[in-house]
């Protein structure tokens, strides 16, 4: 048990790795999604069809199989990237497909009414967008991309497997050297736990305050 | 760099792969077989009892819910035997740690799917004089069960996908199967485009069947 | 083609519809004056609701032209005689001098009931936010909601809500207002404050076009009914005219099962 203790600072830089993939692969996956997942909403016809066979391809496959194939398959292509580059973008390209749906979701959960309101005041596309359908949407959007947020976390668990000393490698680096597991594990479920509770509580929080926005 | 497509040994091992999915569909199906069973349970205990055991239930679900799945599978396959002193192998593990990971969703499922049960069901329930237990057999479990339906389609989907991760302790599914092509051959892009379109192909397939399978008995 | 001088706000020329397969709207003329309050009944089905919302174009229609205040609404004129359709900013000027108001009120739920007002005022009217504010109270306050300023949608009864609804459609001065079934869905104890409302707004000279089932208020109100079915205008005429009415079948079965309905 006492080793538990004292692996507490090499566990500590494996977290700050999981923290550092993981708010990468937000940034990244927000952009990108909240781009794309606006471009199928209102875009034209030849947009819809690429990003949704995007959004289908990278939801309908594991995580773990896109991790492999891009953490082995990118030299092949030429492209050089850093074994930590290759899980950020893989990690990346994987949630963004998650948050085109999630902003999808959320523009086309506002009522249809909402929209012919605000068109019979004469507002204009760009203000309608603006004054109406945003707030609205940003109010839909912010629970379930927190849980995209905590899946991030999650899932970045799985860059130990290609070499990414992030917590979870280094809790099986800290096993390797010690031969106790169980401790290990349950310290860190602890800290994988402590950071993405926190994070479903604020959008629990988040979703009771918002409430009076849905009907 | 030239990199030339070669198939060969994907083909001449494609066994693995084949099996290797039938075996993560049959991993998935065990689970959430036993998964829903615990969360019909732990929903069923969580909806009828007191704070005590709400806050129990609360705990399990969102302990699993907040931790990555692949410490649990390392938790349950190299933790638990190293303090209970008794080991499982690989596939036993595997499926124990996906049940109780698909328990927490289904708790959370069948919790919804029972409050959202209409109470003038129960009511008519009552009216004809069925017992509590009764009602909750003939009348609200039917019922919770059509409502469920599509987030049952989409739970099984979701936990096949999961199956890649029995992979890690070795467990013959079909990304181990990928992965040993991918070590042994080197043939990177051959493998995974054919392990990749088998994942989509099986998952969208089942969601489509499963679909079918809803519009007969599912409820609005 | 402006028609500042002439009284005739609303010209509806052989207007033709179709959802797919179903022809809604089947060749409706009309034609609204200012000061009318013309309002439409018929069964569901019979095209009312759709007639309406041609108006302000948030449906499109195949043939037919819509003038408000001697504007084609939807269309404007092509190269060789064509016409093609207006697009988003040209429309949303031409909107902004129609008023509606919505069965199911379609307030915006993040902003107070003075800011649902004041927001087509001040980013379409282009007033200051001092002058919003103050049209908006007053307007408010003219529906009977000057302790609710500050509340949010939520926070309102139906028929509250119902009343903001208007005051955001009447504060921007519009030409005609459109009031399509606005009580078909506020229980019956809030209807007549709403009915109220609406009766001073005649009363102060408001042209509008009414779709309703309210068959007191329309023989009260109205300066003209129109009785809809099958797509077309099938009665036309003053409130005694149409609801006394006893040699046109349908129109009696029509206003027999309201009759019922009421009683």
């Amino acid at each position: 048990m006492l080793y538990a203790i004292r692996s507490l600072p090499f566990l500590w830089q494996g977290l700050l790795v999981t923290l550092e993939v993981s708010a990468l692969v937000v940034f990244f996956s927000l952009i990108a999604g909240v781009i794309l997942g606006v471009g199928i909403v209102y875009g034209p016809p030849w947009l819809y069809w690429p990003i949704r066979i995007y959004s289908d391809f990278f939801r309908g496959i594991p995580l773990l199989v896109l991790i492999f194939f891009i953490y082995y398959g990118l030299p092949l292509f030429g492209l050089n990237f850093t074994n930590f580059g290759s899980v950020v973008l893989a990690l990346s390209a994987f949630e963004t497909a998650h948050i085109i749906e999630v902003v999808r979701g959320a523009i086309q959960s506002i009522p249809r009414g909402q929209n012919e309101a605000a068109k019979t005041i004469g507002l204009t596309f760009g203000k309608r967008l603006l004054y109406v359908i945003a707030p609205q949407a940003a109010r839909r959007f912010l629970p379930p991309w927190i849980n995209a947020v905590v899946d991030t976390v999650k899932g970045s668990a799985l860059v130990s497997l290609v070499g990414i000393v992030d917590l979870m490698l280094a809790i099986q680096q800290v096993i390797g050297r010690t031969y106790i597991p169980m401790p290990l594990y349950v310290l860190g479920a602890v800290m994988y736990f402590v950071i993405n509770y926190s994070l479903s509580s604020a959008s629990r929080a988040l979703e009771a305050r918002f409430a009076y926005i849905r009907e | 760099m030239t990199y030339h497509l070669n198939y060969d040994f994907i083909w001449r091992h494609f066994d693995r792969l084949g099996w290797g999915l039938v075996l993560s569909l049959e991993l998935a199906l065990i689970s959430i077989l036993i998964g829903m069973a615990i969360g019909l349970s732990l929903a069923l205990a969580y909806t009828g009892g007191g704070r005590f055991i709400r806050s129990l239930v609360a705990a399990y679900v969102e302990f699993i819910r907040n931790v990555p799945l692949l410490l649990l599978v390392y938790l349950v396959f190299y933790g638990v035997p190293s303090v209970g002193g008794f080991a499982y192998e690989a596939t036993a593990g595997f499926v124990i740690t996906l049940a109780v990971y698909a328990g927490a969703t289904m708790v959370e499922v069948f919790r919804a799917g029972l409050a959202a049960v209409p109470g003038g069901l129960t009511d008519a329930g009552k009216a004809i004089g069925l017992t509590g237990w009764q009602r909750l057999i003939w009348v609200r479990l039917p019922t919770m069960f059509r409502i469920v339906l599509p987030s049952l389609s989409n739970a099984y989907v979701s936990l096949f996908k999961d199956t890649s991760l029995a992979s890690v302790i070795a467990v013959p599914e079909l990304t181990y199967g990928a992965q040993w092509i991918n070590t042994n051959s080197f043939r990177v892009i051959e493998v995974w485009s054919v392990t990749a379109p088998m994942y989509l192909v099986t998952g969208y397939g089942l969601l489509f069947l499963l679909q079918r399978l809803e519009r007969r008995f599912a409820v609005h | 083609m402006s028609a500042s001088s002439s009284s005739l706000v609303v010209q509806v020329r052989g207007l033709k519809k179709s959802f797919g397969a179903n022809r809604v709207l089947d060749g409706v003329d009309l034609d609204v004056h200012k000061g009318e309050v013309v309002v439409v009944i018929g069964p569901s089905g019979s095209g009312k609701t759709t007639l309406l919302r041609c108006i302000n174009l948030l449906e499109t229609y195949e043939e037919g032209s819509i003038q408000v205040d001697g504007v084609e609404v939807g269309f404007r004129d092509g190269p060789g005689g064509t016409r093609q359709h207006r697009g988003d900013r040209e429309l949303s000027r031409i909107r902004a001098d129609i008023g509606m108001v919505f069965q199911l009120f379609n307030l915006f739920p993040h902003l107070t009931a003075r800011e649902n007002v004041m927001l087509g005022l001040r980013k379409v009217r282009g007033l200051s936010a001092a002058e919003a504010k103050r049209t908006a109270e007053q307007w408010l306050a003219r529906v009977g909601l000057a302790d609710k300023f500050d509340s949010l949608p939520s926070q309102l009864s139906g028929g509250q809500q119902q009343r903001v609804g208007i005051a955001r459609a009447v504060a921007m001065e519009p030409k005609v207002l459109l009031l399509d079934e606005i009580t078909s869905a506020l229980d019956p104890e809030l209807v007549g404050e709403v009915l109220t409302v609406v009766q001073e707004l005649a009363k102060d000279g408001m042209t509008m076009i009414v779709v309703t089932h309210e068959m007191t208020f329309a023989r009260d109100v109205s300066t003209r009914i129109l009785f809809m079915d099958g797509g077309r205008i099938q009665v036309e005429g003053t409130p005694r005219q149409v609801l006394s009415m006893t040699n046109h079948e349908r129109l009696k079965a029509f206003l027999a099962r309201i009759e019922m309905k009421h009683h």
